[in-house]
């Protein structure tokens, strides 16, 4: 492989990092939402690394698995989403704590 | 290939850190396609072609059609910049994240993540027998059990899914919706 494995790995580690960031930063429960879908990404990427430099399909495979779940995952928490900003008007995720404390 | 995949590389990482900043959620959102994007080249780069034609497909397409979706619906204001509310808990969050890029980078830079060759897919037999069939004898043979548990969760979500967001059969406010 002429990609070394290190320089896609961090490529990985600064766009999770970036995804952890957005998560604790942002207010709206949507962008949240979105940095969650870029830390899968980024945990794809790793898988894809490594399967590129182990010469083994397994990562592909497992991307593949964590593409689904992911889907799965939006379409459940954007129905919940909508379901609260019928219930409450608001995303903001400061506004939501009925189940804090 | 290599000055293609520090491109692609630099653009996906503006295009992410741009979801920290831009105001609006649509903007967010095609910030978030553009990374998306980008990452799906950088796929074709480590020879996984079929992944990245998902990865445009089902990512790119059909989950941010459904963001963009439930963002016009709702109708959201947008967010204030979050440089302009920075508070003692945030600062802590930010000086966490910066502990967690530098212990990551740390160890995806040592060198046990170097462990050489261990399957038997080489570049040339992937390019040969093509990653997509390569992938599809592997789900239908070793991986065939997380494959149909797969399926069922795709019907639990979307089961799921039609239960949450279905209007009442009886609403008690009657909310416009």
């Amino acid at each position: 492989m002429t990609i070394p494995i290190e320089h896609v790995l961090t490529l990985s580690a600064i766009l999770f990092t970036i995804g952890v960031t957005g998560v604790i930063l942002r207010r709206n429960a949507i962008i949240v939402f979105m940095n969650i879908e870029l830390m899968l990404n980024a945990v794809n990427l790793a898988f894809i690394g490594f399967a590129a430099s182990m010469q083994s399909m397994t990562g592909v495979v497992f991307v593949f698995f964590i593409l689904v779940v992911a889907a799965a995952e939006a379409v459940v928490g954007l129905a919940i989403m909508v379901e609260i900003f019928r219930n409450k008007q608001t995303l903001n995720i400061d506004e939501l704590n009925l189940l804090k404390w | 290939m290599e000055i293609a995949f520090y491109l692609f590389g630099a653009v996906a990482a503006v295009a992410a850190a741009s979801i920290l900043v831009l105001r609006s959620p649509v903007y967010c959102a095609m910030a978030l396609v553009g990374t998306l994007v980008c990452l799906a080249a950088i796929y074709i780069l480590l020879n996984a072609e079929f992944v990245a034609a998902v990865q445009v497909l089902v990512y790119a397409g059909a989950i941010m059609v459904l963001f963009l979706f439930v963002i016009m619906m709702l109708n959201l204001k947008s967010d204030r910049p979050f440089a302009l509310k920075f508070s003692l808990p945030k600062w802590l969050g930010l000086a966490v994240t910066v502990g967690i890029l530098a212990q990551l980078i740390g160890v995806f830079n040592s060198s046990a993540v170097r462990t050489g060759p261990i399957g038997s897919y080489s570049e040339e037999r992937v390019a040969q027998e093509g990653s997509t069939e390569i992938i599809g004898k592997l789900l239908f043979t070793e991986y065939v059990l997380p494959f149909e548990m797969i399926s069922i969760l795709l019907l639990v979500a979307v089961i799921g899914a039609v239960v949450l967001a279905k209007r009442r059969l009886k609403p008690e406010g009657e909310e416009g919706r």
